[in-house]
C-alpha cells in the first residue's frame, strides 16, 4: 500500500504545464461577517492526495466547500482545472462526498437509486441508463462493498454504510477529482477499510483527492501532502506531519488511544475514530 | 356504479378526480422529500387571490389562479433563498396575504360574495364543466411532462441540495421549476378538493406510500395509485352517501395512510426478525468498532 504513496511530485505523473486540479488564491470566507477563512492560497496539482487537517472550527470543511462554490468567497478566487469556478462546466470531473447523507423528507430511496443519481450530469434526458452507465453504478457499489445492499433503503443502513453510499455516488460518474469531507468520522472499521482501499485505487489511477480529516488516522500512508488549518489560515503545508509531531502540535485534541506504534505493521489499524460531536 | 356513470356531470367529475389523484402525488413526492410538504398549502392560499382576481376582471378564475399561484410560488422560492432563517415566517405572511387578498377582492367583484369562494375553498367537483376538464387535462400533461423531463435533476435536488450544487446543476432554476409545477398542480386540484385540502392530496398518498416502500420510484408509483384510488373512492362515496367529495377523498387517503402505517410496521418487524436471525447464524462481525447507530427511520 505504501508503494502508491511515494510522494512523487504530481507533475511527474501528469503532462507538464497542465493546470492544477484546484487553485485557491487569497481566498476569504465569512459567515455573517464572522471570518472563517482568510488569506488562503493553495494549489493542488492533478494526481495529488491532499489531506486538509485541523481541529474543529479551523475552517477545513469551509475551505473544501469554497473550492466547489458551495459557500461564497468574500474575496479571492478559486479555479478548478484552470477554469474560474464561475465559468467551470466540467462538473462530471468532480466527485463530492459530503459529511453525511442528507436525511431529506423521509421519502425512501434505495442504495442503487442514490448511487445512480451521481451520474445526473452525464445521463441523457428522457433516456434509460445505458449498459455502460449501469455497469459504472455496479462497479461503484462493488468498490465500497455494498453490492448486496443495492436494493435496500439507504435509511436502513448504518452511518458508516451511508458514508460508503455517498462515496459510491461520487464514483458512479467516474470523475477524476474528488473532495471528501470527513469521510472517516463516526465510521465503523469495515467502512474505513473500504474507504482506504478506494482511495488507494483512485490514487493509482491518477485521480486528485482532497480529503478533509480530523487526523490522518488509517489513511495516513496514502496521503502525499497535507495542510493544517488553524484559525482560518494555513499553518502547515508539506509532508504529512508525523504522529508524534502531530500530537505535539498546539491545540491538537488528542482524543484517540494510540495505535500500534509501528506504522508498517499497521497500515490500516483498527483504531477508535473520534465520532462527530 | 353504472348509475353514477350515466350522469354527465359525474363522468366529468370522475375524470377530473382521476387526473388530480394522479398528478398531485407525483409533485408531492418531490415536495415531501424536499421538506416542503406545506408548500402546496401556501400556494393554495395565494391561488385564492387569483380566483378573486379572475372574478373581478371577468376572466376565467382558473386561468387567473394559475398565473397568480405561479407568481406566488416564485415569490415563495425567492423568500426561501433570501431570508434563510425566517423563511417560515415569510411564508406565513404570504399565506395570510393570499387569503385576505382573496376575500377582499371577491367582495369588490360585482355579483359575487364570499360564498362564491366556498366552491374554491372546499371544491365543487360536481359543477366542473367540460371547459374545466380541458384545462385540468392540459395542466396535468404539463406537470407530468415537466417532472418527466427534469426528473433526475429534481431527485438529486430534493435528496441533497448541496450535492446538486456540487454537480453543477442549476439549483435556483430547478427550485423554481418545482415551485411553479406545484402551483399548477394546486390550481388543477382546486376544483376537485378545494384549496384548503389540495395539499392533502399531494402529501397524504406519499406519506402512506413511503411506509410500504424502500425505493423512490416505487414510492412515487404507489403514491399515484393511492391518490387515484382515493379520488375515485372518495367521489363515489360522496355520490352515494351525499357527503362533501373533497373531504371524502382526503379522509379516504388518510385511512389508507393509517392502514399503511400498520402494514409497514408489521413488514419491518418481520424483516428485522429475519435479519437478526441471519446475522446470529453467521460469523461474529469483524472489526473493533461497534456499528454506528441506524442512520434512518426504520428503527422498529
Amino acid at each position: 500500500m505504501s508503494t502508491v504513496t511515494t510522494g512523487v511530485p504530481a507533475q511527474d505523473r501528469t503532462s507538464a504545464g497542465a493546470a492544477p486540479a484546484v487553485r485557491v488564491a487569497d481566498a476569504a470566507v465569512a459567515y455573517d461577517s464572522t471570518t472563517v477563512l482568510s488569506g488562503v492560497s493553495l494549489e493542488v496539482p492533478a494526481g495529488e492526495i491532499l489531506a486538509v487537517l485541523g481541529s474543529n472550527g479551523s475552517g477545513k470543511s469551509t475551505l473544501v466547500r469554497a473550492m466547489l462554490g458551495l459557500v461564497p468567497l468574500s474575496s479571492g478566487s478559486v479555479e478548478l482545472h484552470g477554469t474560474p469556478l464561475r465559468r467551470f462546466r466540467e462538473w462530471g470531473r468532480i466527485g463530492y462526498v459530503p459529511q453525511r447523507l442528507s436525511a431529506g423528507g423521509g421519502v425512501p430511496a434505495t442504495v442503487r437509486e442514490v448511487v445512480a443519481s451521481g451520474q445526473v450530469v452525464r445521463r441523457r434526458r428522457l433516456h434509460r441508463a445505458t449498459a455502460a452507465e449501469r455497469a459504472a453504478v455496479g462497479e461503484a457499489l462493488e468498490a465500497v462493498d455494498l453490492a448486496d445492499r443495492a436494493r435496500d433503503s439507504v435509511h436502513e443502513l448504518s452511518g458508516g454504510q451511508q458514508q460508503r453510499v455517498l462515496i459510491a455516488r461520487a464514483l458512479a460518474a467516474r470523475p477524476d477529482t474528488f473532495f471528501l469531507d470527513e469521510p472517516m468520522a463516526g465510521v465503523d472499521a469495515a467502512s474505513q477499510r473500504a474507504l482506504a482501499r478506494t482511495v488507494t485505487r483512485l490514487s493509482a489511477q491518477g485521480a486528485t483527492v482532497v480529503l478533509v480529516l480530523h487526523e490522518p488516522g488509517p489513511l495516513e500512508p496514502l496521503i502525499g501532502r497535507s495542510i493544517v488549518l488553524s484559525g482560518g489560515g494555513i499553518v502547515h503545508d508539506g509532508a504529512p506531519p508525523r504522529p508524534e509531531g502531530d500530537c505535539a502540535r498546539p491545540g491538537h485534541e488528542h482524543v484517540h488511544p494510540h495505535a500500534d506504534p509501528d506504522p508498517a505493521s499497521a497500515a490500516l489499524p483498527d483504531i477508535e475514530v473520534p465520532r462527530r460531536g | 356504479m353504472a348509475e353514477m356513470l350515466q350522469l354527465d356531470f359525474m363522468r366529468r367529475a370522475l375524470l377530473a378526480a382521476v387526473l388530480v389523484g394522479m398528478v398531485a402525488p407525483v409533485i408531492g413526492t418531490f415536495l415531501v422529500q424536499r421538506r416542503l410538504a406545506l408548500l402546496g398549502d401556501g400556494i393554495g392560499h395565494v391561488a385564492l387571490t387569483g380566483v378573486a382576481l379572475g372574478f373581478l376582471t371577468g376572466t376565467s378564475p382558473v386561468v387567473a389562479a394559475a398565473i397568480v399561484a405561479a407568481i406566488g410560488a416564485g415569490l415563495i422560492e425567492l423568500v426561501r433563498v433570501r431570508a434563510r432563517t425566517s423563511g417560515d415566517v415569510a411564508l406565513a405572511l404570504l399565506f395570510y396575504g393570499g387569503i385576505a387578498g382573496g376575500v377582499l377582492l371577491i367582495g369588490l367583484a360585482p355579483g359575487t360574495t364570499t360564498a362564491t369562494l366556498t366552491a374554491y375553498l372546499f371544491g365543487s367537483v360536481s359543477t366542473v364543466t367540460s371547459g374545466d376538464i380541458v384545462m385540468v387535462a392540459v395542466l396535468a400533461v404539463l406537470v407530468l411532462a415537466t417532472v418527466g423531463y427534469f426528473g433526475r435533476e429534481l431527485f438529486v435536488l430534493c435528496q441533497d441540495e448541496e450535492a446538486a450544487r456540487a454537480h453543477g446543476l442549476p439549483v435556483r432554476m430547478l427550485s423554481l421549476v418545482i415551485a411553479v409545477t406545484a402551483a399548477l398542480t394546486v390550481v388543477l386540484a382546486m376544483r376537485v378538493v378545494g384549496v384548503l385540502l389540495v395539499s392533502a392530496l399531494m402529501v397524504v398518498p406519499v406519506a402512506a406510500a413511503q411506509q410500504l416502500s424502500r425505493s423512490f420510484r416505487v414510492t412515487l408509483a404507489l403514491a399515484v395509485a393511492i391518490g387515484v384510488a382515493s379520488a375515485l373512492g372518495g367521489l363515489s362515496t360522496a355520490f352515494y352517501a351525499d357527503v362533501a367529495p373533497g373531504a371524502a377523498i382526503v379522509l379516504l387517503a388518510l385511512g389508507v395512510f393509517a392502514a399503511a402505517v400498520a402494514a409497514g410496521y408489521l413488514v419491518r418487524s418481520a424483516r428485522g426478525m429475519a435479519r437478526s436471525t441471519r446475522d446470529a447464524a453467521g460469523a461474529p462481525a469483524e472489526g473493533t468498532m461497534p456499528q454506528t447507530e441506524q442512520g434512518g427511520v426504520a428503527s422498529s
